[in-house]
């Protein structure tokens, strides 16, 4: 980075006093949107002493909530994983009609509204609803009930590892697994030896950003699990209840918990976008 | 290439993906688009005329106007100092931008009902000089600020790193100023990547809901986005005003999105 900012740094330079006021300008802008915000929610957190912090966090509540996010992200996680894997060789390796509209659809996901996809998906998964009917007819719940959040929670991470895998897989191209087909490897051990290793880096950043996305859910799952009272709740529709309820320590000390781990997610998602772009200069050098 | 298209096994993963989108994705939209205009053109049109229906409109567009100006200047800006200059604190920087891709929506409302809201000192203060951000409008477009950061920074910072310097040797050696520089020579290199930023970012802004809806307190003719609008409608049973608003909404996040891949597939052809 400083080797490229010094290679940069020349014509566009303006004086010395330009540049530390845009830099100064930056930094306070971003203390003030980011960094001053996230210091204030983890001193309220612990405002009442580590105490009653500890206490609001190991709350049985707070437990099931977090068990049942922890559940629903790894059913959500599974399932667009399954499908990235399996739908990001459709589009890089087979030629069918309809494939530029399916490589779009793939991308919807992205601009519509958490309210508005539980909305669709109550039109269609709710009592009433296009196949909810069926289901509900066979002693089904899935809306207002736990596989709903699990629905919920994977329309809303449908792209992510898509996005990622595609390139790498095109980038990868079909050599190597044609080597080792001659050499005698059957489809699954190609895959397994040859093909998913040198992927792995790009697929490992979809499914944290499927992770992340899926633990934060939070519209399309106030949508699914209804109005009801002790709905099943997840840690987002907790920390929602929490301040509607009037109990905001318990909101703010989840909030901390949630923050917590998605900025363990975030370094994670530093460290292998550094993988990938890594591997992609090896590739063109 | 064709051998492996037509085997059984490819055949098979491509029904098996195509149905899961079909199921996941497709069904669910047409639901809704189909729904939403069964009872007819003149229902539609007055679920949308509706006063509460359109103010709500009318805000989450305002406020991501707002929203999207702000962000397209600092955002280049951060993308700037980001990738041209060296400065303490910039790892720091350059990592936590990607904070509010990674925070949930209701912990970022939370974070700035924390630092600005009524019951801090910074809100106690800014609310006794008439100042008010949480609960009012501007709280939803700090709001949106915030969750869209990263979207203009990240789109602006690849090109910022690719531009070839001799062009702008070249008008230093010709004697023009860097405002001259920057405005006449990486402006037009740089406004393809800031717009497809600043159009996502406004797509996202239509639909944001979680960290609004901690923010703007939820009065109706007052602080009441679309998407606040159309979770209400639901709670309260009225599910067509809630498909209108949703399809309106929608269709103008989709069209950004198909114009933002066109934008894109034009320099593709060139290379």
């Amino acid at each position: 980075m400083s080797a490229s900012s010094t290679r940069f740094a020349r014509a566009t330079d303006a004086s010395p006093r330009v540049k530390w006021l845009l830099i100064g300008a930056v930094w306070l802008w971003f203390a003030i949107l980011i960094l001053f915000p996230a210091i204030a929610l983890a001193r309220t957190a612990i405002s009442g002493g580590l105490n009653s912090f500890w206490h609001a966090v190991s709350s049985p509540e707070a437990q099931r909530a977090f068990g049942l996010t922890l559940w629903v992200t790894f059913v959500a996680t599974i399932a667009n994983t399954l499908f990235g894997l399996g739908f990001s060789f459709v589009l890089v390796r087979q030629k069918f009609w309809g494939k530029t509209l399916a490589d779009g659809i793939v991308d919807l996901p992205f601009a519509v509204s958490p309210i508005i996809a539980g909305l669709m998906l109550v039109l269609v998964y709710g009592p009433k609803g296009w196949i909810g009917k069926w289901i509900e007819a066979g002693g089904l719940r899935v809306v207002y009930s736990w596989p709903g959040l699990v629905l919920a929670t994977t329309f809303v991470t449908v792209p992510f590892v898509v996005r990622e895998v595609v390139p790498v897989l095109r980038e990868f191209g079909l050599d190597q697994e044609e080597v080792a087909r001659t050499l005698g490897a059957g489809r699954w051990k190609t895959f397994w030896r040859v093909t998913l290793p040198s992927i792995r880096w790009g697929l490992a950043y979809g499914v944290t950003l499927t992770v992340a996305r899926s633990l934060g859910e939070f519209g399309a799952l106030l949508v699914v699990s209804g109005n009801i009272l002790g709905r099943t709740q997840t840690a987002t529709l907790f920390i929602h209840d929490g301040i509607e309820s009037f109990h905001p320590e318990s909101a703010y000390a989840a909030s901390v918990v949630l923050a917590g781990i998605s900025i363990v997610l975030l370094i994670g998602m530093e460290t292998l976008r550094k993988y990938v772009e890594a591997r992609e200069h090896s590739v063109q050098e | 290439m064709a051998k492996i298209a037509t085997s059984p096994v490819s055949l098979a993963l491509r029904g098996t993906t195509l149905t899961y989108l079909g199921i996941m994705v497709i069904l669910p939209l047409v639901a809704l688009v189909t729904e939403a205009v069964t009872p007819g053109r003149q229902e539609f049109v007055a679920k949308l005329t509706d006063p509460f229906a359109w103010h709500a409109l009318k805000l989450t567009f305002a406020t991501a106007f707002v929203m999207v100006g702000i962000n397209s200047v600092i955002g280049t800006a951060t993308a700037w100092v980001l990738v041209r200059y060296d400065f303490p604190g910039k790892g720091l920087m350059n990592a936590l931008v990607d904070l509010p891709f990674a925070v949930p929506t209701v912990v970022t409302g939370l974070m700035l009902v924390a630092l600005y809201g009524p019951s801090s000192t910074l809100g106690a203060i800014l609310n006794s000089n008439g100042l008010a951000v949480i609960y009012q409008p501007p709280g939803i477009v700090l709001a949106l600020l915030f969750v869209s950061y990263p979207f203009v920074v990240r789109s602006v910072m690849p090109v910022l790193q690719e531009i070839d310097p001799a062009e702008e040797e070249a008008a230093k050696t010709l004697g023009a100023r860097p405002w001259t520089i920057f405005r006449r020579v990486t402006f037009p290199t740089l406004w393809p990547a800031i717009l497809t930023g600043t159009a996502m970012a406004f797509s996202r802004a239509l639909g944001e809901f979680g960290s609004v809806v901690m923010v703007a307190g939820n009065r109706p003719l007052e602080t009441k986005t679309g998407p606040m609008y159309v979770f209400g409608e639901i709670e309260s049973g009225n599910r067509i005003g809630a498909m209108v608003v949703s399809t309106v909404l929608l269709g103008l996040s989709l069209a950004i999105l198909v114009g933002l891949n066109a934008l894109q597939r034009r320099p593709e052809t060139r290379k």
